[in-house]
């Protein structure tokens, strides 16, 4: 199963190392990573691999959350379906 | 691979537009909960309610968390209470409310409808007793919802009914006037009531639904005028065009999160309802889309072929994006739960009769008006009369859904708080229908019932 991480915030040090050993520490495999710049905000869209990922998805959720408040930054955490949903047809 | 554009559409429809599933509502039927005693009816209604739904808040929590997009509310619909009543010897209404309350609140759910009575062509037994208790019912509980259908295209109206039911809306703001008028803000009056219906006040579990289903209700009206904000220069087509797309991609995330619960829960996917459903949030308002489409203020001239157009987008761009769409699946229009409603209304640019013309095209009817506490009984039935009416020829969903506010004058606010927002109370015609609504009798079916 697939899962989508999205940072959105201002450009700061270390957010990819931040967030990518949380990933590691939960065993979630990062399969593809971009970052770029949508009107003034730095966005950054990881996809991970989370089929053998420890522990519950909600509880790496707030794990990200909670990151995400620290670092001032909004991370989100939603599986794959959702976006395949609403954008193909 | 993936498209970055496509994920931070999704992550601000979320964040920045109020995008939602407004509910998830669990349709429970209670017909073989009837039974003779009606200590032993109510038993077995708490037992079946509790043990169906009993994991429907944790699981949609689950998904909310899972998905990232908010579920606002987890309900319950059952049958209307009329027909689990009638088998009772003692037909105790409010029995059976305060049991509904009580399996409400233990399953965590906010709201729980079907204190409901079908009397399109007549009153059946327990009919004449639900109906006579709600206004005691919705007094002395908090999470109960309840609706009375008094005609649709096939049978006509029920003028005994209609009449009913403009002395219990009235009762109902009386009973409740220490507390904010509740009661009728919890009452929906039909036409043409939907039987899978999510969506609160007028949600229950029709007689034709299997013994459980999951319905799901979708939102967005912010997405969709953030959409048209967004648009510079196109024309009314192109508009269309965009609600729909906007409309498919909302439709898209319901059936999904719809799908989701009902294998969690091992309960049949029923609907996606595509609703419209605004709330009191700034951003969050169907009055709003229209002005954004180039009405100055809702109410204007122009207003009714603008939610013409909207609701029909609406519907088509759904339409494909769900096995089965059903409820009453539009945009809605409560006065009180809408921010440029509220604002319209006050200003005096949006009247009663402008709503009533609105309710022709639009998914529902006269939704969350606050009246004057003075208008009688009769009139609130030549209302909800004229609503119904236009139900039956126009074979769609009607509904009167009016709060006399006890004590209060037009220009005075009503606040009901949370989701049910506030209201200016708004002018009404108080020339004498009384005549009229006492002939009592039916209206017969029009010509558009004759499709065989």
């Amino acid at each position: 199963m697939r899962a989508i991480i999205t940072v959105v915030g201002k450009d700061t040090v270390g957010i990819l190392s931040a967030v990518s050993k949380k990933c590691e520490e939960r065993n979630v495999n990062i399969t593809d990573v971009t970052q770029s710049i949508l009107q003034d905000m730095f966005v950054m869209i990881m996809m991970t691999d989370i089929t053998k990922m420890n522990g519950k998805f909600a509880d790496f959720s707030d794990e990200l959350t909670k990151l995400g408040k620290e670092k001032n930054l909004s991370i989100s955490l939603m599986r794959e379906d959702i976006f395949n949903a609403m954008h193909t047809v | 691979m993936f498209n970055t554009n496509d994920i931070m559409e999704t992550i601000r429809m979320i964040r920045d537009e109020n995008l939602d599933i407004r509910t998830i509502t669990m349709g429970i039927s209670l017909i073989d909960c009837c039974h003779s005693d009606v200590d032993v009816m109510c038993r077995k209604v708490y037992d079946k309610i509790t043990r169906y739904a009993e994991n429907l808040v944790k699981t949609g929590e689950d998904i909310e968390k899972e998905m990232g997009i908010p579920i606002i509310h987890k309900r319950i619909s059952v049958t209307p209470a009329a027909m689990v009543l009638a088998s009772c010897d003692d037909k105790d209404a409010v029995k059976l409310a305060e049991t509904l309350e009580k399996a409400a609140n233990e399953c965590g759910v906010n709201f729980l409808g079907g204190f409901s009575a079908l009397v399109q062509k007549g009153f059946s037994p327990g009919d004449r007793e639900v109906i006579n208790a709600i206004p005691e019912a919705l007094a002395r509980t908090e999470h109960i919802c309840s609706s009375v259908n008094i005609g649709s295209t096939k049978t006509g109206l029920n003028m005994d009914a209609v009449k009913l039911m403009g002395e219990i809306v009235k009762k109902s703001a009386e009973v409740t006037a220490g507390d904010g008028c509740i009661g009728p803000a919890k009452l929906v009056v039909f036409c043409n009531a939907p039987e899978d219906n999510p969506f609160m006040a007028g949600a229950f579990h029709g007689a034709g639904e299997p013994d459980s289903v999951i319905n799901v209700g979708v939102s967005g009206p912010g997405v969709v005028r953030a959409a048209i904000a967004k648009s510079e220069g196109l024309d009314l087509t192109g508009i269309a065009d965009l609600i729909k797309r906007t409309a498919f991609k909302i439709t898209r995330m319901g059936q999904l999160v719809g799908s989701e619960a009902s294998r969690r829960l091992g309960v049949p996917f029923g609907i996606v309802d595509l609703s419209l459903a605004p709330t009191p949030a700034v951003g969050d308002s169907v009055a709003h889309i229209i002005e954004e489409i180039g009405i100055k203020q809702c109410g204007a001239p122009g207003t009714t072929a603008a939610l013409a157009m909207l609701n029909d987008a609406v519907k088509k761009g759904g339409v494909m994006a769900s096995s089965n769409v059903g409820g009453l699946s539009g945009a809605f229009i409560p006065v009180s739960e809408d921010a440029g409603m509220i604002d319209a209304a006050s200003s005096g640019c949006l009247k009663i009769e402008k709503l009533e013309a609105m309710t022709a095209v639009c998914s529902v009817g006269l939704d969350m008006i606050v009246i004057p506490g003075d208008t009688t009984p009769s009139t609130i039935s030549g209302i909800i009369a004229d609503e119904a009416a236009i139900g039956m020829v126009n074979s769609k969903t009607t509904a009167v859904r009016v709060i006399p506010a006890i004590g209060k004058s037009v220009g005075d606010i009503l606040k009901f708080g949370g989701l049910l927002g506030e209201g200016p109370v708004m002018a009404v015609n108080s020339v004498s229908c009384e005549k009229f609504i006492s002939r009592g009798g039916r209206i017969p079916a029009p010509m558009q019932s004759l499709k065989n």
